[in-house]
């Protein structure tokens, strides 16, 4: 009798799929919306076109990927339910570091006078190691011990940030070689940004990496009991943030054919927002790189369009906090209204 | 035929004919004594029927128990009434007035209060800050008045006769406390109607008399109480009146004593149940799980036990006896301090959850929402996470057929109830979701299975089946260790029982020696 109570038929849960906007798509039409209302505004006061402008479209991109690599990393945090502050201070850190190994012959006062005309390889791999060797402090500290990340992080923003003044006593690092800064030139950010992007779509969707990064941010508790090594998870994605901090470094010192230490002032918040807007949810267990991507984006349109507009840039900041705010109401009415039995 | 006419014109209570009283349900629905009447009430959700035109009506000075299996509505319904979910169709009258609902706020100003499952008290606030929270009488300053605030929570908790200290902060007091403090505060908005989702099952049998109390109290005072439960062997106790909903169906109203259990369940599954505790005869083969002398202060000390190879060990106590910390311990969540474990005759060390799944583990922890679901995430994921370690990756990459599959097979094996697998758990109901967090360890083939109240708010179909795998689990061989603060779930299950008490073990009982009283003495100690 209990087996035949067991295996009553029963429609497989499989079978019935009930088909589903993805949650970007609300995300994308606010892109489309901010370009197309762009356009108009174009039309009416400067009599151009704002999409119709290839030169435009191609530096609104430029200008914003450096932030979206850096949300690329900043996402996978904010999935764990964390947050990661010093990446605007790991950029400068790393820019310095990374263009002091990438000194050209024509450098009057070179940082390391028997190390110019290295491979670019060298302030690559360097980069990507004080990148990395950030995001592991960070990790450390907060699996570690059990401080909050934004107070562990806090403290690195500001640390790096020294560390990056101190590094050449305040001096620009300049004149480097031809191969660094390519990196930096033409779309070779953009390419950079939407591979980094591409790669950690698929890490998170199909690996176990991924998996376990939205366990951990949707209970902790629970990830840990399903045998989830938690600690190392975490000094895992930290890391990645890290690294991928560095990696924004690289493209920035490489466009800017220099390291300066005030690089990256504010990035960490701008990462933020793209994937706030992007739909990534503070409290954890949620967010997608398409809409950190996406959140990117929207950042570029709003920045472009203003300049386009010829409007200050104090009301470029503005209207961005208000973007930022309006995108976590939008996300609140959006879950309510997709599960009504939660509200309890 | 007298008792029918009497029935007829609606005053058979003033009759004193001892052959009417059995006749009280029926009597009791004139006009006056009808406290709450809900009329054809539909609801939908987005793909589910959740209730198909439902009607109801609960008499003053009564206790109506409303039951049926996870997802038959019954939940939805208490929302309706309480102003959290809109129906769609259909309406609510108190005393005979129709309400309008939009809110918690209108049905609490109109004599509703709802107690939910999860307590929503703000533990670092007073017991006193709590019940008046948003209603703090002020003094001449316009501050709060702290002396009147625990003058009226003093006088409110003597009136329902429970003894806490209006001072004391909520995070201390135990749960079955903190249900007594949400009843007081239900009733500080002079409540005529108290909707109760499960109340007692977090509760041991000690303080689910005390509730029970407290709920006679409330009828002697006229308010009505409308009562969710699974637990069936409450209802002759304390129910005046049973409601039964199927698929969100009204099947029937009758009063418990005239129903057999069985009958109760039929009407609530639509089909019988063979038995309730499935009795395989099984010869526990060699020990698998051995402890000596574990122990974790304040939560337990010196705790030694043998577990064996088809053996079900259920471990009884009130709760603080150190029974889930000790399930904690051995699985690693928070290691003993001193204490040896053996699992198959070798001496381990399991340190952290990782070592317990590698050495053949698996854990159903107490609480769902705290340390079960990943409620962000899908079915799919809350099932396949505690394998992934192991199972179903290549190069780091899901083998995402392979997955998909095992957890199709597992879901269909447990009768989950889902659209589908990429439906976020947290829209699956409670026993739903239990049945998830239990495939999601027998995707893992664990060896020792450590069950932390593996049935609790899980309605009686669902918790006859997970009884039936738990057993078959066990006649196949792996060792089980259940912990259960429901007696007959303890005296049904086990092959041995052990009993705890603060901290310590203080017997085992073999399952033909042990009964109730001979259990809850060693648990009272």
């Amino acid at each position: 009798m209990p087996q035949a109570v067991m295996q009553q038929s029963f429609p497989s849960p499989a079978a019935r799929r009930t088909r589903r906007w993805p949650p970007e798509a609300s995300i994308l039409l606010v892109l489309l919306g901010l370009a197309l209302l762009f356009e108009l505004l174009g039309w009416v006061f400067v009599r151009q076109s704002f999409l119709l402008n290839e030169q435009r479209l191609v530096i609104m991109i430029l200008q914003v990927s450096v932030i979206g690599i850096i949300a690329i990393g900043v996402t996978q945090v904010i999935i764990t339910g964390g947050i990661d502050l010093s990446s605007g201070s790991v950029v400068a850190l790393t820019a310095m570091v990374a263009a002091s190994l990438a000194q050209s012959a024509d450098a009057v006062h070179p940082v390391y006078p028997s190390l110019i005309e290295l491979p670019v390889i060298v302030p690559i791999a360097a980069g990507l190691a004080v990148g990395a060797a950030a995001g592991l402090l960070n990790g450390t500290l907060i699996a570690r011990t059990s401080i909050p990340p934004f107070i562990a992080t806090l403290g690195v923003m500001v640390s790096a940030r020294g560390l990056a003044k101190w590094y050449t006593r305040g001096q620009p690092v300049s004149l480097l070689t031809d191969g660094y800064a390519n990196i930096g030139s033409g779309a070779a950010p953009v390419v950079i940004f939407l591979a980094t992007a591409l790669l950690f779509h698929i890490a998170l969707r199909y690996t176990r990496y991924g998996k376990f990064t939205y366990a951990i941010g949707s209970n902790p508790q629970a990830a840990r009991v399903s045998g989830i090594n938690v600690p190392r998870h975490l000094l895992a994605v930290y890391t990645i943030a890290g690294v991928l901090s560095g990696l924004a470094g690289i493209v920035t010192s490489a466009r800017a054919e220099s390291g300066q230490a005030g690089m990256g002032m504010m990035y960490e918040l701008d990462a933020i927002a793209a994937a706030v807007i992007g739909g990534a949810s503070l409290s954890g267990g949620v967010g997608r790189i398409t809409g950190t991507v996406i959140g990117t984006l929207i950042l570029g349109v709003v920045t472009s369009g203003f300049t386009f507009l010829r409007i200050d840039a104090y009301y470029q900041e503005i209207v961005k906090g208000g973007i930022i705010v309006a995108a976590v109401i939008a996300d609140q009415y959006r879950r309510k209204a997709r599960d009504p039995r939660a509200i309890s | 035929m007298g008792a029918v006419r009497a029935r007829d014109t609606g005053d058979a209570r003033e009759l004193s004919l001892p052959a009417l009283t059995c006749m009280h349900a029926e009597a009791a629905h004139a006009p006056d004594r009808c406290l709450l009447e809900v009329r054809h009430i539909s609801k939908s959700f987005p793909g589910v029927a959740a209730l198909d035109d439902v009607s109801l009506r609960v008499d003053r000075g009564t206790v109506h128990a409303l039951i049926g299996e996870n997802g038959a509505g019954k939940s939805t319904l208490m929302k309706i009434i309480a102003g959290i979910v809109p129906a769609d169709a259909g309406e609510v009258c108190l005393a005979g007035r129709t309400l309008r609902l939009d809110t918690p706020r209108q049905a609490l100003e109109s004599g509703i209060a709802m107690i939910h499952q999860e307590l929503n008290l703000m533990p670092s606030m007073s017991v006193a800050e709590n019940i008046w929270i948003g209603r703090e009488p002020a003094n001449a300053f316009g501050m709060v008045s702290h002396r009147e605030l625990h003058r009226r929570t003093r006088a409110l908790l003597e009136r329902l006769q429970i003894d806490i200290d209006p001072q004391a902060e909520v995070r201390a007091l135990p749960i079955a406390s903190r249900q007594m403090i949400e009843i007081a505060k239900a009733l500080s908005y002079e409540s005529q109607l108290l909707i109760m989702d499960e109340p007692t099952s977090a509760l041991t049998e000690h303080d689910t008399a005390q509730l029970f109390a407290i709920i006679r109290e409330l009828k002697s005072q006229g308010k009505a109480v409308l009562y969710i439960t699974h637990r069936l062997d409450e209802l002759r106790e304390i129910a005046d009146e049973i409601t039964v909903l199927r698929d969100g169906r009204y099947i029937g109203t009758e009063r418990p004593s005239n129903l057999t259990r069985e009958q109760i369940i039929r009407m609530m599954v639509g089909r019988e149940l063979a038995q309730i505790f499935p009795h395989e005869a099984t010869a526990p083969g060699a020990v698998r799980l051995a402890a000596s002398g574990l122990t974790l202060r304040p939560h337990f000390q010196d705790v030694s036990f043998e577990l064996r190879a088809g053996e079900i060990l259920g471990v009884a106590g009130l709760i603080g006896a150190g029974r889930s910390q000790l399930a904690e311990a051995l699985f690693g969540v928070a290691p003993a301090s001193h204490g040896q474990v053996w699992i198959d005759g070798a001496e381990v060390r399991v340190d952290s959850p990782c070592t317990a799944l590698a050495r053949g583990m698996a854990f159903l922890t107490e609480d769902r929402k705290e340390t079960g679901c990943l409620l962000t995430l899908d079915v799919l994921e809350n099932l396949a996470i505690a394998v992934l370690n192991r199972d179903f990756v290549r190069f780091g990459f899901l083998r995402s057929a392979a997955v998909t599959q095992a957890c199709a097979d597992m879901s269909r094996r447990l009768r989950v109830k889902t659209p589908s697998l990429q439906e976020p758990i947290a829209h699956l109901s409670g026993g739903n979701q239990q049945k998830v967090l239990i495939g999601r360890w027998l995707l893992t083939g664990p060896r020792i299975l450590i069950l932390d109240e593996p049935t609790r708010g899980i309605d009686v179909g669902a918790k006859a089946e997970i009884h039936q795998l738990i057993a078959r689990l066990a006649a196949q061989g792996a060792a089980v260790l259940m912990i259960s603060s429901e007696l007959p779930e303890i005296l049904g299950m086990s092959h041995r029982i052990m009993v705890m008490h603060a901290g310590r073990v203080t017997g085992v009982l073999e399952r033909a020696q042990a009964d109730q009283e001979k259990i809850m003495a060693l648990a009272a100690h």
